[in-house]
């Protein structure tokens, strides 16, 4: 224990304030080293700041922006109703009423009769956009938001379809999937990865698939 | 006593009790999954979800273990029995079982009724395999959107249990569910012409395991975790069918049976599960209101409430009478609280029975196909179309000694005995008809308190919107004298009160509406409701010694 009692390593260093000059005492220098940069930039007409609202940010492509709801290939809401977007949002802003699809869309059973989503509200986390089973809600890279009142930014169903219609052929805000069918597992065409929760004995078919879960060991093959 | 071990837990069972391997495990706590298994529903052990390992337990000690898996709702747990409900012969069991149950079901649960409250999400969760290994197309049959008028069936969930099909044979005779063809091809389906419309056809929506049957009236209504669900009683008749009432942001979306021996069983009636419609009803009451002479003179509820009560005050204390109607939809506290506060003011009271509604006789289950009662009866659907007869009779003759009827107030009205009189209604279906009215027409203080308009409000002096079943709290008794309690579960409209909050702020208690409190009270003052003050009355109710027959 005597090792503890040696003085601790000195981890502090005392700096001492140079001592200021005749002419550091003036500031004359200073002073002129400082016109010196102003007229560089005044001189200098190459613009570094860019010219918004004129010229628009290019931002990363995983920007969240305003939201979208996507159209399925026959122009309809792709959106299924099934409310995981409501759920999972954790600023509670979107309120949906399903409706049961007329007989003549047979591959879906509803679909939103009102969507409404609150932009104030929002925190475009992008929570909506990852629950969606159908990927119909999308997250664009519309950011300059403005509006007159809290009822104009609650955008209902036709507001964001028509931001689909404005943001499609962007090709920054390119539609993610053509996936749109609540689809059997079987309609994958690989397994999608498994969670730790759900290992795949090494004799399973799925384990030789390309995306197989957890493999385990050699475990006992199913009966 | 029988001795039945489970997992290596013994379980002690009683000489009278007849359980199956899934009541035996239960009772130590483990859970053995079962679709087709109902305790209502006879047994026919086709989901095989419940195979167990059974074995009996020899006199000196040896264990001899059947080779098979037995399905655990067939085998009868006896003395000596051992089940095994772990072991890795039954998981891998359960994993092939509910693979096969998968192989067509079309995994659709984002946009399904069911997800949330299915036995298929938590089985699989708790005992499946977590991924699909079809590779073919799914054999998805299309689905049936009419079979009953508030049914529809999306064939392709069906996991063919049939506990609708036994629900529909067994406890409401009507068997109009049936299944047709065969293996894969297998149905849900009805004979022609002929829907599932009889008086039980809601309850095969409730026993369904998964999202195939579905109620119209929720359909894609809300999404199950959503709902917050109260404990409470169905007040449509005097069966008093313990209930679950979910709501969400203070509007009731459906009203789902739920299990009480004592009281009902396990089912209840379409008119109970739809006959809730009027609590968000656009004609409520919902201003209330003094009159003088036809016009609104007030209406904030401190005044008329304090009006009303110095009108009451005065007729007391003058040469004119004091008379009320107590309803027969109120609660236990709600007729105590103003049986008591007019007693106090004045001994000669009259007190009368509210109109009780009764329509046709008491509909019994199940029916053959002629329409005759076959035994045992499983369900009945009382006549008396009110849910607390019995209970404010109770109070009535405390404070009475008889209880006199509806008819015979109107007639002591006409004639001109009173001069103020209380009336509380609470019958969404009406309670009084324009000629009966007309008995409080001369009436000088007409103090109405009530969810709708009547016929009796043009003569109403005072107006006291009330509230319905879900916005209040407190006992119902049934036609056996079964106290339950039924809890608050929305808000009511604006401009109206709950009763029991009408009524405690009418005879100037201080503080909040405290039914527990009340309760203890009335049991210390009313010994026939003794009962209602104690612990037991929570979940499943509690029985009064005293039964009160029947009108």
């Amino acid at each position: 224990m005597s090792e503890t009692k040696t003085k601790p390593k000195k981890t502090v260093t005392w700096v001492e304030e140079p001592q200021l000059g005749f002419w550091e005492s003036t500031f004359v220098p200073a002073i002129m080293k400082g016109l010196k940069t102003t007229l560089k930039h005044v001189t200098d007409r190459n613009t570094v700041t860019q010219q918004y609202p004129e010229q628009k940010p290019d931002l990363p492509l995983h920007y969240r922006g305003v939201h979208r709801l996507n159209r399925d290939e026959k122009d309809r809401v792709k959106c299924v109703a099934c409310m995981m977007c409501a759920t999972a949002c954790p600023a509670n802003c979107i309120s949906i009423e399903a409706q049961a699809a007329p007989p003549e869309w047979p591959d879906r059973d509803k679909f939103p009769k009102s969507f409404v989503l609150d932009e104030l509200r929002c925190i475009y986390c992008g929570m909506c956009e990852e629950a969606c089973p159908v990927d119909a809600i999308e997250l664009t890279h519309i950011y300059d938001l403005t509006g007159e009142t809290r009822e104009a930014l609650m955008f209902d169903r036709e507001k964001l379809l028509s931001v689909y219609d404005q943001t499609k052929d962007n090709p920054r805000d390119p539609v993610r999937t053509r996936r749109g069918i609540l689809g059997p597992a079987a309609e994958f065409s690989s397994l999608p990865t498994l969670g730790p929760a759900t290992g795949v004995p090494a004799a399973d078919r799925s384990a030789k698939n390309p995306t197989a879960g957890v493999i385990q060991g050699n475990q006992e093959s199913h009966s | 006593m029988a001795t039945v071990t489970v997992n290596g837990k013994e379980v002690e069972i009683g000489a009278n009790e007849r359980l199956n391997c899934i009541q035996a495990a239960a009772k130590v706590g483990d859970e053995i999954p079962a679709y087709c298994w109902h305790p209502a529903l006879s047994v026919v052990a086709s989901c095989r979800m419940c195979l167990v390992e059974v074995g009996d337990k020899k006199p000196d000690g040896t264990v001899a273990m059947q080779p098979k898996l037995v399905p655990g709702c067939q085998t009868p747990a006896k003395d000596g029995t051992v089940i095994i409900s772990d072991s890795q012969k039954v998981k891998d069991a359960r994993k092939a079982t509910l693979e096969y149950l998968l192989l067509n079901h079309p995994l659709d649960c984002p946009t399904c009724d069911q997800a949330g409250e299915c036995y298929l999400q938590d089985y699989s969760f708790n005992y499946g395999r977590g991924y699909s290994r079809l590779n073919e197309p799914k054999n998805i049959k299309p689905d049936k959107t009419y079979i009953g008028d508030q049914i529809t069936l999306f064939t392709d969930r069906c996991i063919m249990c049939t506990r609708c099909v036994r629900f529909t044979r067994e406890v409401s005779g009507s068997a109009e569910l049936q299944v047709v063809s065969r293996g894969s091809h297998e149905e849900i389906d009805i004979f022609p012409g002929y829907p599932v419309n009889n008086p039980l056809a809601g309850n095969v929506v409730d026993l369904c395991p998964v999202g195939a049957l579905c109620s119209k009236d929720f359909l894609y209504q809300q999404r199950v975790w959503w709902l917050k669900s109260k404990d409470s009683v169905c007040p449509g008749c005097s069966t008093g069918c313990s209930i679950h009432v979910d709501q969400n942001e203070e509007r009731v979306y459906r009203l789902t049976p739920r299990e009480n021996e004592k009281s009902q069983g396990h089912f209840m009636c379409d008119e109970g599960r739809f006959g809730w419609k009027y609590t968000h009803s656009g004609e409520r009451l919902s201003s209330p209101e003094v009159r003088t002479n036809g016009l609104v003179t007030a209406n904030d509820f401190d005044i008329v409430l304090a009006s009303a009560r110095t009108a009451l005050k005065k007729a007391a204390q003058g040469k004119g009478k004091v008379a009320a109607v107590l309803s027969p939809w109120m609660t236990v506290e709600e007729a105590y609280l103003l049986a008591g506060l007019l007693k106090g003011l004045s001994a000669n009271v009259t007190l009368a029975m509210g109109p009780v509604r009764i329509e046709g006789g008491d509909d019994q289950f199940p029916k053959d196909v002629k329409g005759n009662v076959v035994q045992p009866v499983k369900f009945t659907i009382h006549a008396e179309k009110a849910p607390n007869r019995a209970g404010v009779e109770l109070v009535l003759q405390h404070f009475s000694g008889d209880v006199m009827p509806f008819e015979e107030l109107l007639r002591l009205s006409s004639a001109g005995q009173f001069s103020a009189v209380y009336l509380v209604g609470g019958d969404p279906e009406g309670w009084i008809s324009e000629i009966q009215a007309e008995a409080f027409s001369k009436v000088e203080t007409v103090i109405v308190q009530d969810i709708l308009p009547s016929p009796v409000l043009k003569h109403a002096t005072h107006i006291l919107p009330s509230g319905t079943f879900v916005e209040r709290e407190g006992v119902f008794v049934n036609f056996k004298g079964l106290a339950q309690l039924i809890n608050r579960s929305v808000r009511g409209p604006d401009g109206t009160r709950p009763d029991g909050r009408l009524l405690w702020d009418l005879a100037e208690r201080p503080g909040l509406v405290q039914t527990e409190i009340l309760r203890k009270e009335i049991a210390a003052t009313i010994p026939a409701l003794a009962a209602i003050s104690g612990e037991g009355l929570k979940g499943q109710g509690v029985f009064l010694e005293e039964v009160v027959t029947a009108v």
